[in-house]
């Protein structure tokens, strides 16, 4: 295994200074730094084969086309997809939802027919829920939580019933750090017959992730959280579901024919990617997996897991300071607290005035903090290019928040 | 930082002037900001057109908090026609700091209940 020290090389953003302090970079689940190989793979796109996709018959679209397709195919053995047909490349996670909400839902649900998601849902696997149910009628039914920040899972037998067409549920709490069962909640999806959806937003970046260990029917995570430039998204997909489900939008590349009186849809995955696709983006995502899957994604979890209990044992120490969500045991590297009456704005602008980037406010997960009775948390976030002298940075910018505001 | 948590802001903040309530207000204005939460309720007392008492309650970071009672403290004795006036840059001038785009709406929430109140507007919704 190559040193923290040379895997830090990797990221040049690592070397920047924030208000004359090195910076500490600890907001990764809102999104991640970028590794040169992906910021080379973008360039050398656009220096060396920029053309459009799917199109042309000349060497750059050829080229550009190659690498496009490579990267899904990069991507499905990434994540173990049994085709790289079932990738759908969309611009994030939240797009993804929206894919199967709009499509699947709209064709699928009924008056009558239930959704279940859960209380510690980031929005984006809340409100298309909420919009579709609205349209079609079904019902939007939730998975509450418990006192440790962990789904009621002996509720699911009352909540999971014949009626539930899909399970829409978060593999990793961006907010809480909880690691679902996920492999579970997709079996008792199934036994009821429901669909399940996983949100791999938090758990695809810093978890080994098969989907046919999985075995769920659909998966989405958006490519910046995991190395990728922003504008890349997946949506993983059984294939006989999206062979089945319209089309998302419309328009050039997703169609076989158009003539006036109608049009024929174009094969998987095509079919759900109208218009020209982010190209440099999707190559920079399958540089992405590549520097993911060199460093191994099990020494990912286990070098986060190691940040995260040492980050979690420092930080119960701080006076005042109250960490929402699990014990070390069910946390991912995301730790959200709350310190005192101080507000989470305050903390971060004092922690940032000493280099160190953490997330304040609600985290787009409103109903988690509902549930503490706090309108908004900060949280610290972690990913494997991280340093346990970056967290002793951390807990020392925490006791100047005391000097500063404290009472 | 310092810059932004100049000692006269911490002060408002550790030591809020006109916190609570006034008996019969007659003007009483409540807004928010839901991205972070801050929360702001001003009461005023008027008499002939002009701000006699004011009162603020409410939670939320230090800046809000803050320049809810530095306003508090500015806006007795004026009119509500001087105070109808009033912008952002009157709200700066108090705070007498350089604030980014992200922390001005902490900063301006007791203003815009201020304006909301002084010309009648129905509360924000809660």
């Amino acid at each position: 295994m190559r040193s923290i020290e040379a895997i830090r090389a990797d990221f040049p953003i690592l070397q920047r200074e924030i208000n004359g302090a090195p910076l500490v970079y600890l907001d990764n689940a809102a999104t991640s730094q970028k590794p040169l190989a992906v910021l080379r793979a973008m360039d050398d796109y656009y220096r060396l084969h920029n053309a459009n996709v799917h199109r042309g018959v000349h060497t750059l679209s050829e080229e550009a086309t190659a690498l496009y397709e490579g990267a899904r195919g990069r991507i499905a053995r990434f994540i173990n997809a049994p085709s790289s047909k079932q990738i759908i490349f969309t611009r994030n996670a939240t797009e993804a939802v929206n894919l199967v909400a709009y499509s699947w839902g709209m064709a699928t649900l009924k008056p009558g027919d239930e959704v279940l998601i859960t209380q510690m849902e980031h929005h984006a696997n809340v409100v298309p829920w909420q919009l579709i149910t609205q349209r079609t009628g079904a019902t939007l039914r939730y998975v509450p939580l418990d006192a440790q920040g962990t789904l009621r899972l002996d509720l699911l037998d009352t909540l999971l019933t014949e009626r539930t067409k899909l399970f829409a549920f978060v593999a990793m709490s961006n907010v809480l750090g909880a690691i679902n069962p996920t492999a579970e909640l997709v079996a008792r999806a199934h036994s009821v017959g429901a669909l399940a959806l996983v949100d791999g937003a938090q758990s695809v970046p810093h978890l080994p992730v098969d989907v046919q260990q999985l075995n769920c029917d659909f998966l989405v995570f958006s490519g910046h959280k995991m190395c990728g430039p922003t504008g890349s998204g997946v949506l993983y997909g059984r294939r006989d579901l999206l062979e089945a489900m319209p089309p998302f939008m419309g328009g050039g590349d997703m169609i076989r024919e158009v003539r006036l009186e109608g049009s024929r849809w174009n094969t998987l995955p095509w079919k759900f990617e109208a218009g020209t696709p982010a190209i440099a983006e999707i190559i920079g995502l399958g540089a992405a997996v590549d520097y993911l899957a060199d460093l191994g994604m099990d020494w990912v979890a286990q070098r986060e897991h190691e940040l995260v209990r040492a980050a979690t044992e420092r930080l119960s120490r701080v006076e005042g300071l109250r960490i929402l969500g699990p014990g070390i045991e069910q946390r991912g590297g995301v730790v959200a607290f709350t310190l005192g009456e101080i507000h989470p704005h305050d903390i971060a602008a004092i922690l940032d005035a000493d280099g160190v980037a953490i997330r304040a406010g609600h985290h787009c997960a409103q109903p988690i903090h509902d549930f503490y009775g706090i309108p908004a948390s900060a949280r610290a976030s972690f990913a494997f290019y991280n340093t346990f002298e970056e967290i002793d940075r951390l807990v020392l910018a925490l006791d100047k928040v005391h000097a500063v505001l404290g009472m | 930082m310092d810059a932004l948590y100049r000692e006269a802001i911490l002060d408002h903040y550790k030591y809020p002037r006109h916190k609570g309530h006034l008996d019969s207000p007659d003007i009483t204005h409540f807004d928010h900001n839901p991205f972070c939460g801050d929360e702001i309720t001003l009461e005023l007392k008027i008499e002939d057109g002009v701000v006699t008492q004011a009162a603020f309650d409410g939670r939320g970071c230090a800046i809000s908090q803050a320049s809810a009672s530095m306003m508090t403290e500015e806006i007795i004795g004026k009119s509500l026609e001087e105070l109808k006036g009033w912008s952002k840059e009157d709200i700066l001038e108090l705070l007498g700091i350089e604030i980014g785009p992200v922390r001005l709406k902490c900063a301006l929430l007791p203003l815009k209940a201020l304006k909301a109140g002084v010309w009648g507007i129905e509360d924000a919704d809660a």
